[in-house]
């Protein structure tokens, strides 16, 4: 186990490097930041100049590269345009992301589950089919019509909530926008669960542990649920990252300052140091949460082991 | 749509039972903005500024209204005329448009009890010049005396102050221009020319993360990318008190967001109302929706350095083309009338006295299409036989108004294939390009006032190698005009001057203008007496809620 835990972490050094020089090579190829600083006019050429070499845009990539990495162990993300140090941008940008992935998360997980659990036992019952269909409807609609659907409807319409998020996003005005996030990986989860309890709910164990005579609650969630959940386990943990990443569409609905926020100023305005960071950051936790997900899989089936 | 309808209803009575459950509804949005009257405070959107808060380094609108707020400099640009008027200034004397004298007005203090003196100005001048502290506004003190030994073009500088600058008592100060420029005290409304107090300088980060400065609103809160809540300041000694308790402002992701809470009663102003919602914005706000003209004009430039479209030959097609676009459908159709077909180079806000001469661009800015293929077909044609529009794709919807553009000039010539956009991923590439001089066809050119003057849309954008000379356009008669119209000691004249050179650029249409930008914001119920400023800024201090 230590050592299977080991070799994974020494095999992310790798994907690490490669992703993070990927996003840095992208953002220069996109032009030169510096250009769209002074607005519709140019820059004189002094403060241009200046601010090339201050921002380390005058050496290099590889050169930029090397230094950006060196300082990015020691902590050092950088300076952002507006003066603010990248670090601060994600001291504040990634509480309130991490707030709305794990309010999506929750949705994924408890509605997803029951909802599976109950399709799965009732197959081809009224109450499965309309979930089916349900998830459907909810696949097949963007994120950012839900958002916006729910937003005008629940926001503007009923006035059952704020339109939009404040800046400081307390958990309670981020459970309809973790909603809404979590909408298409929640009908994912309820899918996966259902086939996966659907199939093993005819299985030998299944079937000797009700011929025990154990009560039906604890057939369900201790024998056929924990059996049933390895791949939703594992859409969940890809899940986490994906939700992190790719909150920019929800936050902008809702107006999180969060990951999301960040990003797409950092790629508008063409910030190196704020895209690469942030992304440096989203690739560890999408890296962290996968080595979580394998190492799980050994708690719900032991017959699964790690050399 | 069905389906998507009942999920949403769906989701939202299941939201509405997790809201119950842990009882926290929305609520609370920003900070305590309860009463109305005098005190009550305005929640207004805002978006994210680009560079630090510093006077000399502000260039765009979002940072530039902050300026407005919290510092009052020797002039202020009159919110209703655009007229340069005395806010600090007690006097600004010269005789012979080089020299002049600075007396500043006793009795004005920063908010944090510092006297603002001769010294304040000076100091923030050479603290804005100074090449070594990367303001991005520094070319504003390059008319006076030394600047390019403070600010050389390359190199190291060999001086760390102006030698033009002189204090020479508690409030008064000289200054001495490099050349003559007679309407330059009225140049001195721009935020960069603010002064600044000794904390700036003494512990500047903590300036930064909360300014303070002299104007009618004091910083209470900053928390920078979210919200900046401005508080009236009650020692404030100028005549434009603050009519209200204060201002929050709140940045928004997305304007469409910011005004949608308009709309549902959670935001008090929105002053950039989304392309979209133009339509609706009449009927959603009952009235409250203001359109006014601003200091924008909106033009295709052409790059001169390209030999192709340097020729007398290419003055005609240019001409032909502008002939060639109904300005007037497009800013109807496109723009929702946000936009007014531009006759000239300059803009409305000027007023006549300032400059602005509706009409003066002529026959050429009007659509006539049998007399603009005529034209083009003399000068030989589009030079390279194919018109490529190039625009930046990733703000301002402009893939609309560029490809209605090309549409009118294809419909013209009768070839759908003579004009295409070219859209360029991002707005600093689309810089680049242009900085780099690469592009070989006309580019989308804007320009916003930085002073309410003729000189300013005129001189940065068609003088000779001038800071926003994009194009490289070179001409010899209307650097002469400009440099006399300078020179001149009577505005009146200096303006009749300005608009001989302005028909310099008419004949060899050295930009086709489109049209002149408004400014457009709606507001809530709960405030009253909401304007935007010349700059398309709303006036906040007069703003009273109720």
């Amino acid at each position: 186990m230590g050592r299977y835990v080991i070799r994974r972490l020494l095999q992310m050094i790798p994907v690490f490097i490669g992703a993070t020089l990927l996003i840095f090579l992208m953002v220069n190829v996109m032009g030169d930041p510096i250009a769209g600083l002074c607005g519709d006019r140019q820059c004189d050429p002094a403060t241009e100049a200046q601010l090339r070499k201050d921002f380390g845009l005058d050496k290099p990539v590889w050169q930029q590269y090397l230094t950006y990495m060196g300082h990015v162990f020691s902590g050092d993300f950088g300076i952002a345009f507006n003066g603010q140090k990248v670090i601060d941008l994600m001291a504040t940008a990634f509480p309130i992301t991490i707030r709305l992935t794990i309010v999506a998360i929750v949705f994924e997980i408890i509605v997803g589950i029951i909802f599976g659990v109950i399709t799965g036992l009732r197959r081809g019952r009224p109450v499965d089919t309309s979930v089916l269909l349900l998830t459907l409807v909810v696949i097949a609609v963007p994120t950012f019509v839900t958002g916006l659907l729910a937003q005008l409807l629940l926001g503007v319409k009923w006035h059952v909530i704020e339109p939009s998020v404040s800046s400081a996003a307390p958990l309670g005005e981020l459970i309809l926008p973790g909603l809404v996030l979590a909408s298409v990986s929640l009908a994912y989860v309820t899918r996966l669960t259902r086939s996966s309890i659907a199939e093993n709910v005819r299985s030998d164990y299944v079937r000797t542990a009700i011929a025990k005579g154990l009560p039906r609650h604890r057939v369900i969630t201790r024998h056929l649920l924990r059996n049933s959940l390895i791949p939703v386990i594992t859409f969940i943990g890809t899940d986490i990252g994906a939700l992190m990443g790719g909150a920019i569409v929800t936050e902008r609905i809702f107006n999180i300052h969060g990951v999301g926020f960040q990003l797409y100023q950092g790629i508008l305005r063409q910030n190196t140091q704020t895209v690469v960071g942030f992304v440096t950051v989203l690739v560890i936790v999408f890296l962290v949460a996968n080595l979580l997900v394998d190492l799980l899989y050994a708690v719900l089936d032991p017959r699964i082991r790690y050399a | 749509m069905r389906g998507a309808a009942t999920h949403a209803k769906w989701a939202a009575c299941a939201v509405a039972v997790a809201l119950a459950a842990t009882g926290c509804g929305g609520g609370g949005s920003g900070g305590g903005s309860g009463g109305g009257g005098a005190d009550g405070v305005v929640r207004s959107s805002w978006g994210d500024p680009q560079n630090p808060l510093e006077p000399a380094n502000t260039n765009e609108v979002q940072g530039g209204k902050v300026l407005d707020m919290i510092f009052r400099g020797l002039k202020r640009y009159n919110p209703k005329t655009g007229k340069a008027e005395d806010a600090l200034a007690e006097k600004i004397d010269t005789k012979d448009s080089t020299n002049f004298t600075v007396t500043v007005k006793k009795g004005w203090t920063f908010s944090n009890g510092e006297k603002v003196t001769a010294k304040s100005f000076v100091d923030a001048w050479n603290y804005g010049a100074d090449l070594k502290n990367n303001q991005k506004n520094a070319y504003f003190f390059q008319y006076i005396d030394g600047y390019a030994k403070v600010h050389p073009d390359t190199g190291q500088p060999t001086a760390r102050t102006l030698s033009g600058l002189k204090v020479t008592g508690p409030q008064t100060f000289t200054v001495k221009l490099s050349q003559r420029f007679s309407t330059w005290p009225d140049t001195l409304g721009y935020a960069a020319f603010a002064p600044l107090p000794r904390a700036f300088y003494d512990n500047h980060a903590a300036w930064l993360s909360k300014p303070v400065g002299n104007g009618p609103y004091t910083v209470q809160n900053y928390t920078k990318g979210s919200q900046m809540s401005l508080r009236t300041w009650k020692g404030y000694p100028g005549p434009d008190k603050a009519r209200n308790g204060g201002v929050d402002l709140k940045v928004y992701t997305d304007n469409n967001t910011a005004y949608t809470d308009l709309v549902a009663g959670n935001l008090d102003l929105v002053d950039d109302v989304p392309a979209a919602q133009l339509k609706n914005a009449k009927a959603d706000l009952s009235g409250r929706y203001i359109n006014t003209p601003a200091g924008i004009i909106q033009t295709l430039a052409f790059p001169y350095y390209d030999k192709a479209w340097n020729t007398p030959q290419a003055a005609k097609v240019r001409t032909g083309l502008s002939m060639a676009i109904n300005r007037k459908q497009i800013t109807d159709t496109i723009f929702q009338k946000t936009r007014t077909p531009a006759t000239d180079w300059t803009s409305p806000v000027l007023g006549a006295s300032g400059g602005y001469k509706a009409g003066l661009c002529g026959k050429a800015c009007d659509y006539d299409p049998a007399a603009a293929k005529k034209l083009i077909s003399e000068g030989g044609g589009i030079p390279g036989g194919r018109l490529k529009i190039t625009y930046n794709a990733d703000t301002g919807s402009h893939k609309e108004w560029v490809d209605a553009v090309c549409n009118s000039i294809n419909n013209t010539l009768g070839n759908d294939k003579a004009c295409v956009g070219s859209p360029v991923g991002t707005f600093a590439d689309f810089r680049n390009q242009i900085g780099q001089k690469k592009l070989t066809g006309p580019f989308r050119a804007g320009w916003q006032m930085d002073y309410p003057l003729i000189q300013n849309f005129l001189q940065p954008l068609y003088y000779t190698n001038a800071s926003s000379n994009d194009g490289k356009w070179s001409n010899p008669q209307f650097d002469k005009l400009v440099n006399e119209a300078n020179a001149d000691t009577d505005t009146k004249t200096a303006i009749s001057k300005f608009q001989q050179a302005e028909g310099v650029v008419r004949d060899q249409m050295a930009a086709i203008p489109l049209w002149y930008q408004n400014g457009s914001a709606g507001y809530s119920d709960r405030i009253t007496h909401v304007e935007l400023n010349p700059f398309s800024v709303p006036v906040y201090n007069e703003i009273k809620v109720s």
